[in-house]
């Protein structure tokens, strides 16, 4: 994992000190509302429905223990003793006070975190899979690239007033797309071309929001040294011709479809030539110097604990569920991906206690090298667990709420803050994950059912990933009541695409029910191998509806 | 007139008026005993009167294309760049465009909407007077330039970006 230089250090500092400036002339009242605004989102801090909210970058989803640890404090010390996993990686404090902002920052400077760029119209943080460089069919692994692009991308002098924010996912996988990279502003998917180089398929203009879309490829191949020198091309367009005048159509999607991916490709690619070979451009030497904090952990030389666990599975069926769920297949020999999931019934999907927090620290230095991974699902990875430990590490999980052996299952949801804390909210979206998950309580009906992504926003800004969910939730506000409209078909997979709206949306109280119908629908006309993205490709939307609304 | 920023943090007394954009039908109206900035495709239009007066130079809108003046930046003593609102960004790329692309060697000042927390950023992208907001502290202008001692990228003012100087 990445480890600051001095460089780094003395940058975070004085980007504390500038924070501290900035609030002190906010709280003397030298800068007016809009003009602190920027400043104080560039530095992770809304001001909420009930209190100011701070986003904690945690870049590409990399934790180490001791900054879970600080964090813990962090929330016991400056706030309510719960924080949050959000559907970016990062971290939320829901009730800090605007003029802690700047000592909390402190605190997370000295583990070598920030907040920075976590909101506001500039490049956000870089996402990529929480399995990178632990599952066997990568290319190579991400996180270096996600980290050059962090540095790269941080206080950016040029890019720091875009038209509206702008996000990045890498992606190294072949097989899978954990990290959505489709529904990204540019999404980069690392390929080797015909001569075996490695470089970048580039995907620009994808997002979700009020005008959700998959970005198209701008380019097929691009060298690994260009990766700098083609974002800020990208970037540059984007600053320069994306559109200013009115916020929903400010997103890079919507220059980029107004242009024609071809159009847009084609002024990307004049600006680039300009500054292909600007000292910008990437050397071997600085992609080998990043790639170096990214090495294997001290693997142990185990054998697959094939008969080990197959037993332990055989006497125990609670942990035979978890392990075919919640653990899935490590590149080494002896070793396993464990997810932990944050989906507890009655407990706000992503929401973690402080003694929480403390708990997954041990469990990283125990389980894992002190390390863990966020997910955009919200969910904690250990990443590097020995399998002959699998069990130990289970019987500890369950008392701590984070065994609950639903991942990627109909319960696992995605779901933002929504109304109950968010200002920018039409509707609650919390008790209506609480009402499906109590709905279907069942984990053999729910492992009958396969995987089922069930997303759910709470207004169109779309931080629950509703559009690409495979059932997808969106609150809505009529006349003042919230309602929820639903859509079928959405996914963020390479096969990515938006869901389709079923019709008029319904009452809060009338979506478990709703669900109840849709996922009947799936179980009448699935065959034996189909997931429920399969068989709604094959029977289309009609059927839903007409169960739905009969 | 209210004073300037150096980038050196000195402020110094402003030498320069900006002239408006006529309405159409106007005539562009240039006083006669001060230093005028004048939009740039006016001054364009009006080359071969203007080119070698010391007295005259130009301003962009932010939305603008600098490319018009490409082949004649050195032609001119000053340029400046308005930033109609602080919150928009065009601003920046027009002036690493005149730096580093058409190679802008004389004052690049920006105007308009510019507040202390922008300095750092119009520093960085080649700007080097800076018009602050009247209703800003000047004062404090030196420290907002100067926060950070470094950045990650090159920029108008490096063309070492950090991850080379970390290799050297």
């Amino acid at each position: 994992m990445y480890v600051y230089d001095e460089h780094d250090r003395q940058m975070m500092a004085e980007r504390v000190a500038q924070f501290r400036d900035q609030t002190t002339r906010a709280l003397a009242g030298e800068l007016a509302e809009d003009e602190f605004l920027p400043l104080r989102l560039q530095n992770g801090l809304y001001i909420q429905r009930l209190a100011p909210m701070l986003r904690i970058c945690v870049p590409y989803g990399m934790l180490r223990s001791v900054q879970l640890r600080r964090l813990a404090r962090i929330t016991r010390d400056y706030d309510k003793g719960y924080a949050h996993f959000t559907t970016r990686q990062n971290v939320q404090l829901n009730w800090p006070d605007l003029e802690d902002v700047p000592d909390i920052l402190a605190e997370l400077a000295e583990v070598e975190m920030h907040a920075n760029q976590t909101s506001g119209n500039c490049i956000r943080n870089t996402t990529t899979d929480q399995f990178a460089a632990v599952q066997s069919d990568e290319l190579v692994d991400p996180r270096p690239y996600c980290e050059i692009i962090r540095q790269w991308s941080t206080f950016h002098p040029e890019f720091a007033f875009l038209p509206r924010k702008f996000k990045v996912a890498v992606n190294a996988s072949e097989q899978t797309d954990r990290a959505a990279i489709r529904v990204h502003d540019i999404g980069l998917q690392i390929v080797r071309n015909e001569a075996g180089e490695l470089g970048f398929r580039v995907h620009v203009g994808g997002g979700l929001g009020r005008t959700p879309m998959v970005a198209p490829v701008i380019r097929e191949f691009l060298p690994e040294l260009d990766l700098l020198t083609y974002l800020e091309a990208v970037l540059r367009v984007y600053n320069r011709y994306g559109r200013r005048d009115n916020k929903f159509k400010a997103r890079i999607k919507i220059l980029v479809k107004a242009l024609t991916p071809e159009g847009f490709a084609e002024k990307v690619e004049t600006e680039w030539a300009h500054i292909k070979d600007s000292p910008t451009r990437l050397t071997p030497e600085a992609i080998e110097r990043i790639q170096g904090y990214f090495t294997e952990p001290d693997y142990a030389a185990l054998d697959n604990a094939t008969d080990l666990l197959a037993q332990q599975r055989f006497e125990n069926r609670g942990f035979d569920q978890w392990l075919q769920h919640n653990v899935d297949t490590h590149k080494k020999p002896g070793y396993a991906i464990v997810s932990l999931t944050m989906k507890k019934t009655g407990t706000p999907p992503g929401d973690v206690t402080d003694r929480q927090l403390e708990q997954i620290a041990d469990l990283a230095d125990e389980f894992s090298f002190g390390e863990v991974r966020v997910t955009h699902q919200q969910n904690v990875v250990l990443a590097d667990v020995p399998q002959n430990r699998l069990l130990e590490l289970w019987q500890e999980l369950g008392p701590m709420g984070f065994g609950t052996a639903n991942l990627n299952t109909l319960t696992d949801i995605i779901c933002c803050p929504g109304g109950d804390f968010c200002a920018l909210a039409n509707a609650k979206s919390i008790p209506v994950a609480d009402a499906i998950q109590r709905r279907f309580d069942n984990l053999d009906f729910l492992y009958d059912l396969g995987e089922i992504d069930l997303n759910i926003s709470g207004c169109m800004n779309a931080c629950g990933h509703h559009h690409v969910g495979n059932i997808g939730v969106l609150g809505v506000d009529k006349k003042g009541q919230e309602f929820y409209q639903v859509s079928l078909g959405g996914s963020s997979q390479h096969d990515a695409s938006i869901g389709k709206i079923l019709g008029p949306s319904f009452a809060q109280d009338d979506m478990p029910d709703v669900i109840a119908k849709i996922i009947d629908v799936y179980v009448n006309k699935r065959t034996d191998e189909e997931s429920f993205l399969d068989t709604y490709r094959r029977v289309g939307i009609d059927p839903f509806k007409e169960r739905v609304y009969a | 007139m209210p004073d300037i920023i150096f980038r050196d943090g000195s402020i110094r007394q402003n030498q320069w008026v900006v002239v408006p954009r006529p309405d159409s039908g106007e005539s562009l109206n240039i006083p006669g005993h001060q230093r005028a900035l004048i939009p740039a495709d006016l001054w364009l239009a009006g080359r071969e009167h203007f080119v070698g007066r010391e007295d005259i130079g130009v301003w962009f809108d932010s939305h603008d294309e600098p490319e018009i003046l490409a082949d004649h930046v050195n032609e001119l003593p000053l340029i400046a760049v308005n930033f109609p609102k602080f919150s928009d960004g065009r601003g920046y790329s027009i002036g690493r465009l005149l730096r580093e692309r058409f190679g802008f060697k004389n004052e690049l000042r920006a105007i308009g909407d510019v507040l202390l927390d922008q300095l750092q950023f119009m520093k960085r992208c080649g700007f080097d007077t800076y018009e602050l907001r009247p209703d800003k502290d000047i004062r404090k202008a030196a420290r907002s330039l100067n926060f950070f001692s470094q950045g990650y990228q090159a920029a108008t003012d490096t063309d070492l970006p950090l991850f080379r100087r970390r290799a050297s």
